[in-house]
């Protein structure tokens, strides 16, 4: 197991790679507290432009068209679930790479990809429906600064499922031996990170009105 | 099934499977908790104890977000068991991102204020 029993010939006595994704995880960290900063700022100026808005409904003053809140919890909350426990089901395939357990690697791994493509889905239908609805970018700030919140954050769900379907080819290939788990735990940091990313996003953009 | 279980044994601090979906299990409860929050608070049967307990909604929510927040961080990603270093090439930038954060949300909440002359 790559972890800090293990000492290395670098100058930390740690793995590069490893040390590599906890700096790029830090830095993404950065990159978040932008687009949530983004986000909160512009939270008290939503109600002076147009609709629609998050939680509260929305009379067009031109039509007298009334625009329902768009926030929709339910839908959202499924997907929320299903992202935490892809963290579990991914630190189980790591358990069972790094023990030379391919079945377990294998089962979980593909049990954490499902998550994952369900989440992608669920935001491609919600912002589908949110469009409809006549939400988008240039709507008003709620939508700028929704759309890339979370857009940015499914990009990041997006390049995780590609980079763990890349771990289970390699898995199925016989090529994720315990000796060479390390990719995929870089992968399953990289997964948990979006994931806590998302437990930060869910309450302040779904449920904090 | 004796193989399989001598693996479930743990080793050197790191968490076992059964450990791993207590975890797991507990994350979800307290994500059912922050939207029975948000029912009981918001939704359509909100009564006199959502009204109560309204001044502390976003609190309660936050709290309970970073208790997920440092459960997923200290046992998924294992910085309780790693090396040090690892904890503070994360923790550190995760610090200036919540100084980021809050010192923006009050500057703008002073700007608008100042602004609208409130």
């Amino acid at each position: 197991m790559s972890d800090h029993a293990e000492v290395l010939d670098t100058s930390t006595g740690l793995d590069s790679r490893k040390l590599a994704i906890w700096t790029f995880i830090g830095s993404e960290c950065m990159f978040f507290a932008s687009l949530i900063s983004n986000y909160l700022v512009h939270k008290e100026q939503w109600m002076s432009g147009p609709g629609p808005f998050p939680h509260e409904a929305w009379t067009d003053p031109a039509t007298g068209k009334v625009l329902e809140p768009i926030i929709e919890v339910p839908l959202v909350t499924v997907g929320t679930a299903l992202l935490l426990f892809s963290s579990l089901f991914i630190v189980l395939a790591l358990y069972g790479a790094q023990r030379g357990r391919r079945g377990m690697m294998l089962g979980w791994l593909g049990a954490t990809i499902m998550c994952g493509l369900f989440f992608v889905g669920m935001q491609v239908y919600e912002f589908t429906h949110f469009v409809h609805k006549g939400l988008t970018l240039q709507r008003n700030l709620f939508g700028a600064s929704f759309f890339t919140l979370t857009g940015f954050h499914g990009t990041h769900v997006t390049i995780g499922v590609i980079w763990l379907i890349t771990m289970f080819i390699l898995a199925l290939r016989g090529q994720l031996t315990p000796e060479r788990s390390l990719k995929l735990e870089m992968a399953a940091l990289y997964w948990h990170f979006v994931d806590v990313v998302w437990i930060i996003i869910f309450p302040v953009v779904y449920l904090i009105k | 099934m004796a193989h399989a279980a001598a693996h479930e044994e743990p080793e050197a601090g790191h968490p076992t499977p059964g450990t791993y979906a207590k975890i797991g299990l507990f994350l979800f409860v307290l994500t059912a908790l922050e939207v029975g929050l948000y029912e009981i608070t918001y939704g359509e049967h909100a009564g006199a104890f959502g009204h109560a307990i309204m001044p502390f909604f976003i609190p309660l929510l936050l709290g309970l977000s970073a208790i997920k927040f440092a459960l997923v961080a200290m046992f998924y990603m294992h910085l309780k068991q790693d090396h040090r270093l690892f904890s503070g090439v994360f923790v550190f930038p995760l610090i200036i991102a919540t100084i980021v954060i809050l010192s923006l949300v009050v500057l703008m909440a002073y700007h608008w204020a100042f602004a609208t002359g409130g």
